[in-house]
């Protein structure tokens, strides 16, 4: 199994959520997160004073797949995510060892 | 405030029912000016020192509540000494006030004043707190509080209102308190932040208002409350004047928002919604001095100086260098200093008093009086409050560690939180009925649809 992370951009949290369901991902957790990249957050303006945000506000999505599908996932949710603009954010993937649906006790695959 | 109303009945006033009620009443708005300035800054700070700052007006409430009672009244209202500040023992503890004894010159009893002008001195420390969030000890606010009624507003007041002080003598205008209330507190904050420097990360992180909203009922709260302020200082209504201040105060305030609206969109592009309460902010700060003196179309006048004045002032702030948090020098001060000295332009002549101002063919005499009021207001609250804030800080210490500045004031201070959004835990050891299966959890979770 693997675990697909992806910290993008807010405002396309809906084409990677719908992107993923027409793939047939069954679960995800969404988390509000905020950081920066190679651009540094931006400058803003409040009160006539301008500021330098180093924060911007992010989306953090985790996906836990079986480790055929998730190259091509990877693949969908930066298709999804991509604006072409600065800020659009990062996707990566890692071996998970252990998985297990609480209610029911299944472990492995199964538990996805 | 009024220089003695003549009655109709032109001899010494009777008991008015009608006004007493009425002051009463517009007491009790004043009051609630106080918990809506707390709001209105308490809003606009960081999530994690909105208690601090709710209480730092709050306690203001408390403290000089006791002390107008013990001898506050008595130094601000009582017989003149010197022209500089009163004192009568009958006053002390309202010790000796008969319960029908009325305010010399008025149909309302001593104890209607009173507790009016209570209200005042509430209110008016309360807003220098907005300079000093998210850094300032809170014994050390509560013991400064203390000590600048005694020495600055107890005095100021009776300078500005009480019969014999010297700047009532010389025919200063100020209606409900621009120069003792607005003017005062600002050049105090101004006094403080010189003393105890500005905020850690002050120009480097844009510390934005933590609630908006809270904002907003806030200054919501204030305009509503001002009504009381501005008309009730008449101390009556026997002759209308009362009815034009709460119409300019109405109208000055409109006037004031939309100009910082304006100004806010032009120059920055967007209208916020901390602009349109600090707008509304200034306008009823600049009428508080004027709106007894000047027609409706002066107020729209008023109201918008001072909104666009203010608005400018409030950026200058980062470029001096000063970390007047809040604004409160960019909008008590400022807005003060413009309606006291618009005064002296727009007085009609024809409302409160016949003093004319510069465009009613009053010449200069009104601008040239207003001008001293405001100076020497200004200047003895500034250099007191500084001296004041320095002997606190070399003693007790004003401000909290810095530690305690970037984690937050509140959790240290008041043992409190704003704000608790955690919603899972709790109680666990203490349930009767521990669900084992899944079943019943599963069934609370599912099917919670709902028609809205």
């Amino acid at each position: 199994m693997k675990l697909i992370t992806a910290v993008v951009k807010p405002h396309r949290l809906d084409e990677i959520k719908e992107a993923l369901q027409a793939f047939g991902v069954h679960g995800l957790t969404v988390t509000e997160a905020s950081g920066y990249g190679r651009q540094r957050g931006h400058t803003e303006v409040y009160r006539g004073a301008e500021y330098t945000v180093d924060l911007v506000p992010k989306i953090r999505i985790e996906v836990l797949v079986e480790d055929g599908d998730a190259e091509q996932l990877v693949e969908v949710i930066v298709k999804a995510a991509r604006t072409g603009k600065i800020g659009d954010g990062k996707v990566w993937s890692v071996p998970v060892d252990t998985a297990v649906r609480v209610r029911t006790g299944e472990r492995g695959p199964d538990a996805l | 405030m009024p220089p003695g109303i003549s009655t109709l009945a032109a001899d010494a006033p009777e008991l008015s029912a009608a006004n007493t009620g009425f002051m009463l009443i517009c007491s009790a708005l004043v009051m609630l000016m106080t918990p809506g300035l707390a709001f209105f800054y308490g809003g606009m700070v960081r999530v994690k020192s909105t208690l601090n700052m709710l209480m730092m007006s709050f306690i203001s409430l408390g403290i000089v509540t006791i002390l107008w009672v013990l001898y506050g009244f008595s130094m601000a209202f009582g017989t003149d000494i010197g022209s500089i500040v009163g004192w009568s023992a009958d006053y002390v503890g309202f010790g000796n006030i008969g319960v029908t004894e009325l305010w010399d010159g008025y149909t309302i009893p001593v104890y209607v004043f009173a507790v009016f002008q209570l209200m005042f001195a509430i209110i008016t420390p309360a807003l220098i707190s907005g300079a000093l969030a998210d850094r300032v000890k809170f014994t050390a606010w509560a013991l400064f509080i203390t000590l600048w009624v005694t020495v600055v507003y107890f005095p100021v007041a009776h300078w500005v209102w009480g019969a014999g002080g010297w700047l009532f003598e010389m025919g200063v205008i100020d209606f409900a308190g621009g120069t003792a209330v607005h003017i005062n507190a600002g050049a105090a904050a101004l006094g403080v932040i010189l003393v105890i420097g500005k905020r850690v990360g002050f120009k480097k992180d844009p510390m934005r208002p933590h609630s908006l909203p809270l904002v907003m009922l806030g200054a919501a709260l204030l305009w509503f409350g001002w009504f009381g302020f501005n008309a009730g200082s008449w101390l009556g209504n026997d002759d209308g004047v009362g009815a034009v201040m709460f119409v300019n105060t109405q109208v000055a305030t409109a006037a004031a928002m939309l100009a910082w609206l304006l100004y806010e969109k032009i120059r920055h592009g967007a209208f916020t919604t901390l602009g349109a309460a600090s707008g509304a902010v200034a306008g009823l700060v600049a009428i508080t001095p004027s709106g007894g003196s000047v027609s409706p179309l002066g107020a729209i006048a008023v109201g918008v100086i001072a909104g666009l004045l203010c608005a400018i002032a409030v950026g200058l702030k980062f470029k001096l260098g000063y970390d007047d948090s809040l604004d409160v020098v960019g909008v008590h001060l400022v807005g003060g200093v413009v309606g006291s000295l618009l005064v002296g332009f727009f007085a009609t002549g024809g409302v409160q008093s016949d003093a004319k101002g510069l465009f009613y063919g009053g010449g200069l005499d009104q601008l040239g009086k207003q001008a001293i009021g405001v100076f020497a207001v200004l200047a003895y609250s500034l250099v007191v409050s500084a001296v004041l804030a320095f002997v606190l800080d070399k003693t007790i210490g004003m401000r909290v560690d810095e530690d305690v500045e970037v984690s937050g004031i509140d959790q240290v201070e008041h043992a409190e939180t704003a704000y608790d959004f955690s919603g899972a835990g709790g109680g666990a050891g203490s349930r009767k009925d521990v669900p084992t299966t899944g079943e019943t959890v599963a069934a609370a979770g599912q099917n919670k649809k709902v028609d809205a």
